[in-house]
């Protein structure tokens, strides 16, 4: 017990809460970082998943892509990064927004394609537009999938920012890289505990925040879902 | 030859090839290892643990509902929980690459026995049967197919995991990832990338195969 006792006496210690290297800025690094490249993610798979959902375009490309995404290890695309644009903050981001591509595309496709053909019939019956039916039919009725896609991405950018402390960035990751770099396996512990614990406070969150934007009529099944776990990488 | 800082260094280096085809053979070897064992111990826990859920509805959320928040826990982290605890060891590896793996499968079993009809079920029992013989005979098979995507899926999440492993010193093809990054050389790096990616690709469509000729009724 000792050993949980001095991770313990590390997270009391105030040393350890101060300056870049303190874990309010470590922690905030990781945010932006995590934040910035799940947005720009999202403002580049929303629009093409959507519009071959739409569409009904491009079903294949939209699905495997996600596939692909799922057998390129994220270690090696941080890496391959690194060699292309140099140490730091640069690589990270562009690693991290190639990674959360993937899941959004394919969730926002399957979301819209697989709306109810009657749906978008009625839709067109009432006299909706194209543009109207995409949005107050289509798109509110996608919105489940849509959130579980960015909720995928978003907890996969997480932990990818983690391994990102090896091509000199910041963020949570630091504490255990150099943890264990300087076989300092207390400040590696407690930079794991930190990151799991954001990990995990953001499937939480997002989680939430997708079953608040589920349309009322949706929601009277009881069971949740259980579709499977659709994105591991890192 | 010092290769640090090198700007001419291409993406590939001929010579490395040739002299570290060897290596690059054992690091596959231990790669598909590493990936199997995750796989087979997983499928060993996972199977009864999803029939039990499955069985017992009460359990059925909370347990998803945990195995959902264990998996979005980054695999890093998860090495520098057990590291203290069992080193750096293979020990270490094949632990969190098994618990990933079981979080897939249980969730997979579970919502292909879900899946089971209920006329299905009520006509089994209307024929006699017990609900072992019901469950190995009937639920199961029709639960295959689910199960047998949460292998595939289990099988190329694991592949693409084992190189985060390099980082404490397992790895497989993840040490020739690891290897680019600290020499600073690209052979190694693109070597272990598109072998991790092939094998990812072989492993996939060798399962679909396999689906297919033993599970015809899933196509």
């Amino acid at each position: 017990m000792s050993f949980l006792v001095k991770v313990s006496a590390w997270f009391l210690d105030p040393v350890h809460w101060q300056g870049s290297a303190g874990v309010p800025n470590r922690l905030l690094e990781h945010v932006l970082m995590a934040g910035a490249a799940t947005l720009v993610a999202a403002l580049i798979a929303l629009p093409i998943g959507i519009a071959l959902g739409h569409f009904g375009r491009g079903g294949n490309a939209a699905i495997n892509i996600s596939n692909v995404g799922r057998a390129i290890p994220s270690f090696a695309v941080l890496v391959l990064a690194f060699e292309v644009v140099g140490i730091g903050a640069p690589p990270a981001f562009i690693a991290l927004t190639l990674l959360a591509i993937p899941p959004i595309v394919t969730n926002s496709y399957v979301g819209v394609k697989e709306v109810d053909p009657d749906v978008k019939d009625a839709a067109r019956g009432m006299g909706m537009r194209e543009r109207k039916i995409l949005f107050a039919v289509e798109l509110p009725l996608a919105v489940p999938l849509i959130m579980a896609g960015i909720r995928t991405s978003a907890v996969q950018v997480v932990a990818t920012a983690t391994l990102a402390a090896l091509v000199a960035w910041g963020g949570l990751g630091r504490y255990i890289i150099d943890g264990f770099a300087q076989q300092d396996y207390v400040q590696m512990f407690a930079g794991a505990v930190l990151v799991a614990a954001l990990a995990v406070a953001t499937e939480l969150a997002l989680g939430a925040v997708e079953f608040m934007l589920v349309p009322r009529g949706l929601r009277e099944s009881g069971a949740a879902p259980a579709g499977p776990p659709q994105a591991k990488a890192a | 030859m010092n290769l640090f800082l090198d700007a001419t260094d291409p993406w590939i280096r001929v010579s490395y090839l040739q002299n570290h085809a060897a290596d690059f053979e054992a690091d596959l070897a231990e790669h598909v290892e590493l990936t199997l064992i995750a796989v087979l111990v997983g499928l060993l826990i996972a199977l009864p643990l999803g029939v039990l859920i499955y069985r017992r509805r009460g359990l059925r959320n909370p347990v998803l509902g945990v195995t959902g928040v264990l998996y979005s826990i980054p695999s890093l982290a998860l090495f520098a929980f057990l590291i203290p605890y069992t080193g750096l060891t293979y020990v270490t590896a094949e632990i969190g690459l098994v618990g990933y793996t079981i979080l897939i499968l249980v969730r997979n079993t579970v919502v292909g026995l879900e899946a089971v009809p209920a006329d299905v079920r009520d006509a089994a029992r209307g024929m006699g049967y017990r609900p072992l013989k019901q469950l190995l005979w009937v639920e199961l098979p029709l639960a295959l197919p689910s199960i047998f995507a949460g292998v595939r899926i289990a099988t190329v999440t694991t592949i693409g995991l084992v190189t985060v492993t390099a980082l404490i010193g397992e790895g497989g093809l993840g040490r020739l990832i690891l290897e680019g990054l600290i020499r600073d050389f690209k052979t190694p790096l693109v070597v272990g990338t598109v072998l991790s990616i092939l094998l990812a690709a072989v492993a996939d469509l060798g399962l679909a195969g396999i689906q297919r000729l033993v599970m015809p009724w899933s196509r």
